[in-house]
């Protein structure tokens, strides 16, 4: 289950076009499994802005000096997301975690290639230590548009059989997608799953790279979220059931991992005609 | 005089609870607190239960419930907004059927207390809901989620019409359990609230809920285009605060026996005063469930102390306490 805890920040450093801010957060860092996020509000009690900001649990060190401890990765682009960068070590932090279902771990030591896209590898790296203490063999592909909104290239290569980086401007690794080089690595690594975290376009594209090769992907979603705990209802997307039927359904519960093949990512953003509850289009224009 | 001086002063400790009957007294319900959910911003409750006992506080008001399964509306369905926020999930829900066999069933087997809110599109919708409803065992009331377009008339919102509004509350009232109270939910978004209250309150409704959203919204201006998939949205939290007591006041004032359920923007203990001593004899906590999930239970107890504070034995006292004429001399006045 998760709660809601009084944090504390430790430590915020950059990294690249990032912040990594670290926040000790009660019991949370215990239970957290890869995948899973954490919704912090912003300010304090009086604050004009009300709405958590859900950010991917990047690590968990549950035995350090100040009990449990977890990072997460912050990129400014609003106001709620400068508060964040701008605390200093001490300032409290009101977090609820952890939320939403993990990333689904192999039970046999298969290969897995997992692909971020900007910093969405900072959902990655906990899922990395899990499938290599496994056994697995994990590949990496990341990507960004630029070097500076590249996340975690020299963490990565600790653990991870190979690491791939594309970036739009070929100022490091290969110039292009993470798409462009995928099918390569799939390949090479003779790869038995997907993992991908990062924007909805990028994660379509390699859901459907994946489904070429007759691949499973996990696709852990980044919809924006009031709340994080599935009161709100304003995180749906249109994701395909086991009985085949299109539902529009909550990122931060029933996610944020989705199985690739399953979203209906080209519909994101309507309701899909068919969508279960669905109005008819008459009722629909009144 | 000098009693509640002193009491300022000397706060009480947190391990300690307040002294004051918190009970509060709805139409024919007497609930063990004040403060309820309010609708569409706690799912059917069990979301919150890991965050705080829902047993412990008035009542959980479901989300609003219609005839069939609904898919809601496309995304974007929020924007942040200066102390609030705007949305339009366009009543996305299971339908009432499947509500009551698992959300109202959880709800009733956790020994929570349940509001249900029911939507229509037509009186008629509001009706079959109503008529489903009476068979089943565990609800405290019915609101009526009256800010729906009514399809049989051109979209026209029940609630923004007198007519239309005592129309669906009157059948409503006609449909339902006689035993079960029914309040109707008023929107802010209309001339003057008190005819509309007047109208449901002759039309049978035996209590009402004030406010729901007002109607607003937002343009993305880097798409340069509405910032919501549903274009317009309904403003929650605290920026609809003095909006939401507003309206409680007036209506106090033209209908001083009517029950109350006030709600709008409300976040803290003091914020819920203002609404109880402005008529409200209970309230809901909405939008600010979404920045702090175990805010109805702390504004309980946040409410518990401000109003020990203030000298008050019960809340009771307090409802409606702003109305009091000029010159009402009370114990525990604070000394100028």
């Amino acid at each position: 289950m998760p709660i809601q805890t009084r944090g504390e920040v430790l430590d915020v450093k950059r990294a690249g076009a990032y912040h990594v801010i670290t926040l000790t957060a009660g019991s949370i860092p215990d239970q957290a499994r890869p995948g899973q996020f954490v919704a912090v509000a912003i300010g304090g009690g009086e604050s004009g802005l009300l709405l958590r900001r859900a950010f991917a649990i990047h690590r968990v060190n549950s035995r350090g000096v100040y009990g449990g401890t977890l990072e997460i990765v912050v990129s400014v682009h609003g106001e709620g997301t400068a508060w964040l960068a701008d605390r200093r070590r001490h300032d409290p932090v009101d977090i609820v975690g952890p939320l939403g279902r993990p990333f689904g771990i192999p039970r046999d030591p298969i290969n897995c290639v997992l692909v971020a896209g900007g910093y969405g590898s900072a959902a990655l790296a906990m899922l990395v230590e899990e499938l290599h203490s496994r056994g697995c063999r994990v590949d990496l592909v990341l990507g960004a548009a630029t070097e500076e909104k590249l996340f975690g290239v020299l963490d990565a290569k600790r653990l991870a059989s190979t690491v791939t980086v594309t970036t739009d401007d070929g100022s490091l690794g290969t110039q292009g997608r993470v798409t462009d080089v995928l099918s390569e690595v799939i390949a090479r690594a003779s790869a038995d799953v997907i993992y991908a975290c990062g924007p909805m376009k990028m994660l379509q594209a390699v859901a459907e790279v994946a489904s070429s090769h007759g691949l499973m992907s996990q696709c852990a979603v980044e919809e924006s979220m009031a709340c994080g705990i599935g009161v709100c209802m304003t995180c749906v997307l249109p994701v395909i059931g086991e009985d085949g039927v299109t539902r529009m359904v909550r990122s931060c519960v029933e996610g944020p991992i989705f199985r690739g093949d399953r979203v209906r990512w080209s519909d994101i953003g309507t309701v899909p005609v068919g969508t279960y509850g669905s109005a008819p289009l008459v009722e629909e224009n009144s | 005089m000098t009693r509640a001086v002193v009491r300022q002063h000397m706060p009480a400790t947190p391990e300690r609870e307040p002294n004051v009957d918190m009970t509060a007294r709805l139409a024919s319900l007497a609930l063990p607190s004040p403060v309820l959910t309010a609708s569409g911003c706690s799912g059917f409750g069990s979301e919150l239960d890991g965050f705080f006992d829902i047993t412990r506080i008035g009542a959980i008001v479901t989300k609003s419930v219609m005839w069939s399964p609904r898919s809601g509306r496309a995304t974007p369905r929020m924007a942040e907004t200066p102390s609030g926020m705007l949305n339009s999930i366009g009543l996305q829900g299971p339908g009432v059927q499947a509500f009551v066999e698992k959300d109202l069933a959880w709800l009733v087997e956790r020994g929570a207390r349940a509001v249900v809110s029911i939507a229509g599109g037509s009186v008629e919708e509001y009706v079959r809901v109503t008529k489903f409803l009476r068979e089943v065992k565990g609800i405290s009331a019915l609101e009526v989620n009256i800010s729906c377009p009514n399809v049989e008339n051109r979209g026209q919102v029940f609630a923004c019409d007198a007519r239309a509004a005592s129309e669906v509350v009157s059948a409503v009232r006609r449909a339902a359990d006689p035993a079960i109270p029914v309040f109707a939910k008023l929107s802010p978004d209309v001339t003057d609230i008190v005819t509309i209250a007047d109208s449901v309150v002759r039309a049978g409704a035996d209590g009402l809920s004030v406010i729901n959203t007002l109607l607003g919204m937002v343009i993305d201006t880097d798409r340069m285009r509405p910032a919501l998939g549903g274009i317009t949205g309904g403003l929650s939290g605290p920026a609809i605060r003095p909006v939401a007591v507003r309206c409680v006041w007036q209506i106090r004032q033209a209908l001083p026996d009517v029950p109350i359920l006030g709600m709008g923007g409300i976040r803290t203990g003091l914020d819920a005063l203002q609404f109880i001593l402005a008529g409200a004899n209970a309230v809901s906590v909405g939008t600010s469930v979404f920045n702090d999930p175990s805010a109805p239970i702390r504004v309980h107890r946040e409410l518990a102390k401000a109003l020990e504070e203030r000298g008050f034995g019960s809340l009771e006292e307090a409802v409606s306490f702003a109305h009091r004429p000029e010159g009402y001399e009370y114990e525990g006045e604070p000394v100028e």
